[in-house]
């Protein structure tokens, strides 16, 4: 079973890493095909994609948007998970579940809420617009991130603080927000790796005006496949497993997934 | 549990009007655009008519509809399975080599649908991948693709759904008692036997709610269905965004995204059900 367990683990990781390899080979291809194997390897495409102007602009916007997207989602849930922290009522578990929500719905719906409320108020095809809500949606990440945190802390250290004379504020920044820090980084390293890769939202909040790289790739796909798109994604995936290779280097990636039972 | 209270009651006004500023009134702006009158080649005028709904009760819509509910629940059902003894067989595995997998999930599962898309339609593609490692190898005559169609989306919408549905189902069965299995082992059930007997029955409620969860997300899968689907594969978040960019009828995808919400909802709403009565079982 142990062995049969260990092989089923690794043909399902095999499948999903499959595509992934087969990009990674077409990136290498030296003409304008996606033979696999590539054909006549080079890394020619990953000089293209540096020259190429338009490319260049919709990773700057993405890796923008990521970033201040990433900001506000850190920003709204550290004082949405410190309120809910400790107490427990209906206002506390109504944020919570709005807090929540909004990963839980098809992107699809959110996206079109987006779309009605940015023409509403006249900020359609802004890139404002494109973090504000990539910051709504992806929320719901750091909030989980930080109430693990939370949950971890001793209320000893707490209770000791408040025994020396500190005060609330004193207490927070001394002692809570210097515990949490780690989870509020990976809260923010989750948001920044999905916004990057998101697409409908962007899509229909600015779509035609701020070109992430995901719509430039959907775009660029319509007039057929280039070994640029298979640069593009290695990118995005060495992206997705440097950032998630450092937490789990640096954290404790089983627990910031939920797997063991928080300290008491 | 400390009593302590971290920051002052008012501080939570600013989650709580940002949250109700940028998610609760776009919804409702959404339900009130449902109900809107549509102004052809402009957006909308305010109204109150149900002509947007109506228009869903037609056979084309009805169609459309129980396609999209029909591949999501197709991919979810393949998912849990699959994620299942996945899960269970990780959660048993030791820690530096737990870390190492959850990367790899976590990866795959923040990649773009357009990069998802892209890769498969590439694996499946007739010059690289699948197809031309058949024809190396002399099982088919000719290289061939296999891509668009059916088998290809349902594959694509897998490839989405399977390292969520590990990540939802990882923190339960991570904190299932070990020794509940070991007791079963002591009795003389095969390891099988206790997998059948033990562990699938006592996780039900949260295998119950992977899928629910991932039927959702499948269900709000967009640029899948478009290039890996023929155009009778595409669900209701393809035309629901057909409708509101290209159509110019945003009270007609308001309407569907309207009627996407409470399937959705209701879902979810079973789910926590089945949940409740799995705990007090």
């Amino acid at each position: 079973m142990s062995r049969l367990g260990r092989a089923f683990v690794l043909v399902i990781l095999g499948l999903l890493l499959a595509p992934l390899v087969v990009v990674a080979g077409v990136s290498l291809n030296g003409t304008q095909s996606l033979r696999f194997p590539p054909v006549d390897p080079s890394l020619r495409w990953y000089g293209a994609l540096w020259s190429n102007a338009d490319w260049m602009a919709a990773l700057g916007n993405s890796m923008l948007i990521a970033a201040l997207a990433g900001v506000l989602a850190v920003a709204v849930a550290l004082p949405l998970a410190l309120h809910v922290w400790a107490r427990d009522g209906v206002v506390a578990r109504a944020l919570q579940t709005l807090g929540v929500a909004p990963f839980m719905l098809p992107p699809v719906i959110s996206a079109l809420g987006f779309l009605v409320f940015w023409v509403s108020v006249g900020m359609y095809g802004q890139m404002t617009a494109t973090v504000v809500s990539h910051a709504v949606f992806l929320v719901t990440l750091p909030l989980v991130t930080i109430s693990l945190g939370l949950r971890g802390i001793d209320p000893a250290l707490i209770e000791a603080a408040r025994v020396m004379g500190a005060g609330r504020w004193t207490v927070l920044r001394t002692v809570v927000l210097p515990l949490i820090a780690p989870y509020m980084i990976s809260g923010y390293a989750f948001v920044f790796v999905l916004s990057l890769n998101e697409y409908i939202i962007a899509y229909m909040v600015a779509g035609f005006t701020v070109e992430t790289l995901p719509i430039r790739i959907f775009n660029s796909l319509r007039y057929g496949y280039t070994p640029i798109m298979g640069v593009v994604s290695v990118l995005f995936v060495a992206v997705a497993l440097v950032v998630f290779g450092l937490i789990g280097r640096f954290g404790n990636l089983p627990r910031l997934l939920g797997a063991e039972r928080a300290r008491e | 549990m400390s009593a302590h209270r971290a920051t002052p009651a008012w501080l939570a006004l600013i989650p709580a009007a940002w949250l109700a500023v940028f998610f609760l009134i776009p919804f409702a702006i959404m339900l009130s655009v449902s109900v809107a009158h549509r102004v052809p080649g402009g957006f909308f005028e305010p109204g109150f008519e149900i002509d947007s709904y109506a228009r869903l009760m037609t056979p084309f819509f009805g169609r459309i509809l129980m396609t999209s509910v029909a591949v999501a629940a197709g991919a979810a059902a393949i998912c849990v399975v699959l994620a299942f003894p996945f899960t269970v067989i990780l959660a048993g595995m030791r820690a530096r080599g737990q870390t190492l997998v959850l990367v790899v999930l976590l990866a795959v599962l923040s990649l773009s649908e357009v990069i998802i898309g892209f890769s498969l339609s590439t694996l499946l593609s007739r010059t690289a991948g699948v197809g031309n490692l058949l024809a190396w190898a002399g099982l088919i005559a000719e290289p061939r693709a296999y891509t668009p169609g059916l088998f290809a989306l349902m594959l694509g919408l897998c490839y989405l759904g399977l390292p969520y549905a590990v990540l939802v189902l990882y923190p339960p069965v991570s904190r299932l008692d070990p020794e509940l299995g070991e007791a079963a082992r002591i009795m003389g059930a095969s390891p099988l036997r206790v997998f059948w007997t033990v562990t699938v029955p006592v996780l039900r409620a949260p295998i119950a709610g992977a899928f629910v969860l991932v039927f959702v997300f499948t269900l709000g899968a967009y640029l899948l269905p478009q290039l890996l689907g023929r155009p009778r594969h595409w669900t209701l978040s393809v035309h629901i965004t057909d409708q509101a960019i290209f159509q110019s009828n945003l009270p007609f995808a308001a309407a569907m995204a309207v009627v996407l919400l409470l399937v959705s909802l209701a879902l979810v709403g079973v789910s926590l059900l089945l949940g409740r009565g799995g705990a007090r079982a």
